[in-house]
């Protein structure tokens, strides 16, 4: 965390790499409060895999957005990597998405003007890496598209987007790694061999990772499971 | 501290997908930028060229001019060569056609010019004009006028000459100069012949002089200064000359470099909405960089330099096209010019131009860029969250400030006072913000009132307006603003003729007899009697110098502080009195009242015109003392008067009562009014033979001169509007292709739910209507509120709405904007159905 200067600097050994403590999140449009997370708790230790599921609308993305730190909690704490979040300006939060986290979305989010290799090495150049080219092209060897490099995502299939989109995730070493529904938009097939690739690095680079899905087989993967539906989580089921 | 390195890899990445539709939406600012350079180069050579033929200008090193004879021995040992020119306004009659028309006659002796030459057609012309003798130059736009040719003869006063070329261009006369007072050159030697230099007619003397190249000229002046002055002679070398041609024409062509500027603005606006296009494209990657953790204004860093890089690049092609365009100027500007202007690529213009492209069209890029601060990483997850998308940035205000700041700037540098600085930086705020407002509220008001009794073509073309690619708001600015200017154009340029010709309306006098001595009015008003016509107006004429101010003489007035002083243009006028108890149509009195003279020994209080006695500082009561022909005579200020001086009336600074100057000098003015044009042509002629020394001024001739010269100088306006019209139609195609998937996927829907390929047509064409119509529309209630308060406050005429050219230009503006839109929509049917699957 150095990062985020001396003063801000309040690790907490803990084996949690993330902690979530009575999360709120309230919309408000118009004079309407819409409540749609509701004192939500629980905590992952490294290493560890969680699925959060539940039906369509019930604030799964809301509370994968929250505990990523690209949206801020109306009340209650994320503790990511020891740092409360809330704590945090939006610069700070910018900096521990690049060193902590990285991100596997339902329709892939790839930089169109980029080509494929561009957009892995994307991550490391912010990081400053001086291997950035190397290590991306490692990378998408490793998800088997060695021979699309120079391609642009719209001369990808949907596939092969996601497969980029997971190389570049795991491109700067997170910790911990967020997934909303990464096979949401593929069919059964491709979509079992991305299921496949993610938890193949997963456990290759040791990171925790978070999979937001409303497909109970795939939750069954992981190692716990936290159901949530209208905002509330349900008791935990282990897997 | 934003990770430039970082920020300039991303730019590049980006540009080569994106730099082609990057330059379609900085596009706008090339006309804009093209106008500006091509002017400030034009101005840049024109400067340069006065300089160069400062000596051509003038035509000699001195010139010493009077309005009564006089000679300068001393000065005239001292030169290598010395010329004089006696010009008057006279009568000239055209034998062959039998008519005849006021000119400028210029008698002439010694070689003028000693620069530059009189250029004639045939080119023998001024050799011959050179052997003395009954032979004339005359203006070219003269002989046309009367279809004379070289060889006829022309008489002027008493003295029948040859015409021997006609004068293709005078040192230091331009096309407007010469439309009001077409030059006639006779030799001096047929002066005296002529007739024409009586009592009251306005002479002038001008010596000129050359001196050999090492002569002090500038000693000779200081030593000579204050004896010119004294005798109320007027001198000016090259160098004045070339200081006063430089400076009205770096006022010309600063009011052109704004003019430019404002079609730059124009581009701007375009550009700003075509960048607010490109930002919204642009959100999903926004958020995804959000999310890969890079911080807001590295990604703004990230646009910023593809906007900066194709912002120049669309400047240099501004530039450059600014460059060829300049060749046309001389063309354009031909009637206004005095010198041959060269065409040569400033180079200062270029980089001026350039920067201001730059500059400009990223801090209007800015005021769009700047809402992606806001975009939130969130919108990864959940695209279609609208409160995840554009904020509106505090910055922009600051954005806004500089932008306002720039105006200041940049006007400030070309007008060089503040005041119409601010005038003209409210006034483009002021346009740009009413039309903003009114695209605005012609938005709301289709959404709201979008009758739902429309058939089914105008709702969905009406719908298609807030499109949210569109650019409505912009295009109705754009393309409003360039009519706005047209119309307001139009408008004045008819007012003012209608003013001018309204005179022909009523019982207005529309002819007038000048020049007439006392022993021809008899006889004057028999002629005038004998063929029907009233005699209106009667005015009799004495000149007279101003000798002293509330007892002040000229030299105690130089001696006072420089605030206390009065103008010493009082003491060196000619002033021109007539005398009457009354006040005639045109004059109002305003303070005061007329005192008649009613016994040798009375005061006597003469009348001033108000604008002239505030301006020299003259209240009701000061005693003023005039020098009539030598004799002191002392009057109080008795009243002001208000003249309207654009009725065809006799209008004098100065009224005395009845009486005073029964025995003075002086020369007579008759004013009649004719039926008809035939009857005008008529009377003239018989009056300039009978006697040939009275000038006459008719109003077709002042209307005709008047049409002449509005129609020149609304040719340039309409050229630099031009481009704001050019703007417009540019940011209406940049934004026809930005739409362009938009709308063949629109066309593709209405087409897989059944509208034929005639109504997709007419929808497209409905679309486009409004669209044009509305920004007219917009532009010509703009140009009418311009059109009122310049009449009302600049050119003091009474305003009266004109509805036959703004139909025109309305017209002409929708036309334009629904074959561009056209053109562009048949393009979009031709596209197939898979296509748009396919992408
Ligand atoms: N910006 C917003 N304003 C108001 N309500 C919102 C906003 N974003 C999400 N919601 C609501 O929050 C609820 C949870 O959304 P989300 O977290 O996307 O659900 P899930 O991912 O489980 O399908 C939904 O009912 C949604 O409509
Ligand atoms: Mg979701």
């Amino acid at each position: 965390m150095f990062l985020l200067g001396k003063d801000k600097y309040f690790y907490l050994k803990s084996m949690n790499v993330l902690k979530v403590d009575n999360l709120t999140k309230t919309y408000r449009s118009g004079n309407r409060e819409l409540t749609v997370l509701d004192q939500v708790n629980f905590e992952v230790a490294i290493g560890d895999t969680l699925s959060i599921v539940g039906p369509s609308g019930s604030g799964k993305t809301t509370l994968l957005g929250l505990c990523a730190g690209l949206d801020v909690a109306s009340s209650g704490s994320v503790m990511l990597d020891g740092s409360a979040l809330e704590k945090m300006t939006e610069d700070q939060r910018a900096a521990v998405r690049n060193q902590l986290v990285g991100f596997i979305f339902q329709n892939f989010q790839l930089l169109q003007t980029l080509t494929a290799l561009e957009n892995v090495m994307v991550p490391l150049e912010l990081k400053k890496r001086k291997d950035a080219k190397d290590k991306a092209m490692e990378l998408l060897e490793k998800v088997g598209l060695a021979d699309r490099l120079t391609h642009y995502p719209n001369q990808l299939s949907g596939g092969e987007q996601q497969r980029v989109s997971i190389a570049r995730a795991f491109a700067n070493e997170p910790k911990i790694l967020f997934a909303d529904e990464p096979t949401g938009n593929l069919d059964t097939e491709t979509g079992e061999m991305v299921e496949n690739l993610i938890f193949q690095l997963n456990e290759e680079e040791g990171t925790t990772l978070i999979l937001v899905t409303h497909d109970l087989e795939l939750a069954a993967r992981t190692h716990q499971s936290i159901h949530i539906k209208g905002g509330k989580l349900q008791e935990a089921i282990n897997g | 501290m934003v990770d430039w390195n970082w920020s300039l890899l991303m730019a590049k990445r980006d540009l080569r997908k994106t730099g082609g539709r990057l330059i379609l939406f900085i596009s706008a600012i090339v006309t804009g930028i093209a106008a500006l350079v091509a002017v400030t180069s034009f101005g840049d050579n024109l400067s340069n060229d006065i300089d160069e033929q400062a000596k051509e200008l003038l035509g000699a090193d001195l010139s010493l001019r009077k309005n009564q004879p006089i000679e300068f021995p001393e000065i005239e040992t001292q030169a290598d060569r010395r010329a004089l020119e006696v010009n008057f306004a006279s009568m000239v009659y055209f034998p062959k056609v039998g008519e005849s028309r006021l000119t400028q006659v210029r008698a002439l002796e010694g070689d003028f010019p000693f620069y530059g030459s009189f250029e004639t057609l045939p080119v023998s012309g001024e050799t011959e004009f050179r052997k003395g003798a009954k032979r004339a130059l005359v203006e070219k736009t003269l002989m046309a006028q009367f279809g004379a040719v070289v060889g006829d003869s022309i008489k002027v006063g008493n003295v029948t000459l040859e015409i021997v070329g006609a004068l293709q261009k005078v040192p230091g006369q331009n096309g407007i100069t010469a439309t009001v007072a077409p030059a006639v050159y006779i030799p001096n030697d047929q002066l005296e012949a002529s007739g024409l230099v009586q009592y009251g007619s306005r002479v002038n003397y001008i010596h000129y002089f050359q001196f050999p190249e090492e002569f002090d000229l500038e000693a000779l002046i200081a030593e000579k200064k204050d004896q010119w002055d004294e005798d109320k002679v007027r001198h000016e070398t090259v160098q004045s000359q070339k200081e006063d041609t430089g400076r009205s024409f770096e006022n010309l062509s600063n009011f052109l470099v704004l003019v430019a500027f404002i079609a730059v603005l124009l581009g701007c606006v375009g550009v700003g909405s075509a960048i607010n296009v490109f930002v919204k494209e642009k959100l999903p990657s926004v958020a995804v960089l959000r999310c890969l953790g890079v911080r807001s204004k590295e990604i703004v860093a990230v646009y910023l330099v593809q906007i900066v890089i194709m912002g120049l690049f669309g400047s240099l092609l501004g530039a450059a096209a600014g460059a060829f365009l300049q060749f046309l100027l001389p063309m354009v500007f031909s009637d206004f010019l005095p010198v041959e202007v060269s065409v040569q690529i400033s180079w200062r213009a270029v980089i001026m131009g350039t920067f201001t492209g730059v500059l400009i069209s990223v801090l209007f890029a800015l005021i769009p860029l700047l809402k992606i601060r806001k975009v939130s990483p969130m919108m990864t997850l959940r695209p279609d969250d609208p409160s995840a998308g554009l904020g509106k940035d505090p910055l922009r205000w600051m954005v806004l400030g500089a932008i306002v700041l720039f105006i200041l700037g940049f006007s400030f540098y070309l007008l060089e006072e503040w005041d119409q600085t601010f005038w003209f930086t409210g006034f483009v705020i002021f346009a740009f913000g009413s039309l903003w407002l009114l695209a605005l509220g012609i938005m709301k008001a289709i959404r709201k009132f979008l009758p739902i009794s429309l058939n089914y073509p105008a709702r969905q073309a009406l719908s298609n307006l807030y499109r949210p690619n569109n650019q409505t708001v912009s295009l109705l600015a754009t393309i409003g603003l360039g009519t706005a200017m047209i119309g307001t154009l139009f408008f004045i340029q008819n007012q003012l003729l209608d003013e001018v010709r309204f005179a022909d309306k009523e019982d207005q006098p529309n002819m007038l007899f000048f020049d007439i001595q006392s022993d021809q009015v008899d006889s004057m008003k028999t002629v005038l009697a004998e063929d029907g016509l009233p005699i209106l107006q009667h005015v009799p004429i004495v000149t007279m110098g101003l000798a002293e101010v509330n007892g002040l003489t000229r030299n105690d007035n130089e001696e006072l502080e420089d605030e206390e002083q009065r103008s010493n243009s009082m003491y060196r006028r000619e002033f021109r009195v007539t005398y009457r108890d009354t006040l005639i149509a045109t004059e109002e009195l305003t303070a005061g009242s007329l005192i008649p003279f009613e016994a040798e020994g009375d005061s006597i209080f003469v009348s001033m015109e108000e604008g002239y006695a505030e301006r020299n500082r003259v209240e009701l009561g000061d005693e003023v003392v005039f020098n009539v022909q030598g004799r002191p005579l002392t009057t109080y200020v008795g009243s002001f008067r208000k003249v309207n001086f654009r009725k065809v009336s006799t209008n004098f600074l100065v009224v005395f009562p009845d009486k005073v100057l029964d025995n003075a000098p002086k020369f007579h003015v008759l004013i009649t009014r004719t039926k008809n044009d035939q009857e005008s042509a008529d009377i003239q002629n018989k009056m300039v033979r009978q006697f040939p020394n009275v000038s006459v001024v008719n109003l077709s001739m002042i209307v005709e001169t008047l049409e002449d010269i509005l129609g020149k100088i609304s040719f340039v306006i309409q050229f630099m509007a031009l481009f704001s019209i050019l703007t417009g139609v540019l940011v209406l195609i940049s934004s026809l292709l930005i739409s362009k998937f938009q709308r063949i996927r629109e066309n593709i829907l209405l087409r897989t739910i059944g509208a034929g390929r005639r109504v997709l047509l007419k929808i497209n064409a409905l679309e486009y209507l409004f669209l044009g119509s509305l920004a007219a529309g917009g532009g010509i209630l703009l140009s009418v509120l311009a059109a009122f308060l310049l009449s009302r406050y600049v050119f003091e005429i009474s305003f009266r709405m004109e509805w036959g050219p703004l139909l025109i230009v309305f017209v002409l503006i929708t036309l334009l904007t629904v074959i561009l839109g056209w053109i562009n929509s048949l393009s979009i049917l031709k596209a197939k159905t898979m296509d748009i699957l396919r992408s």
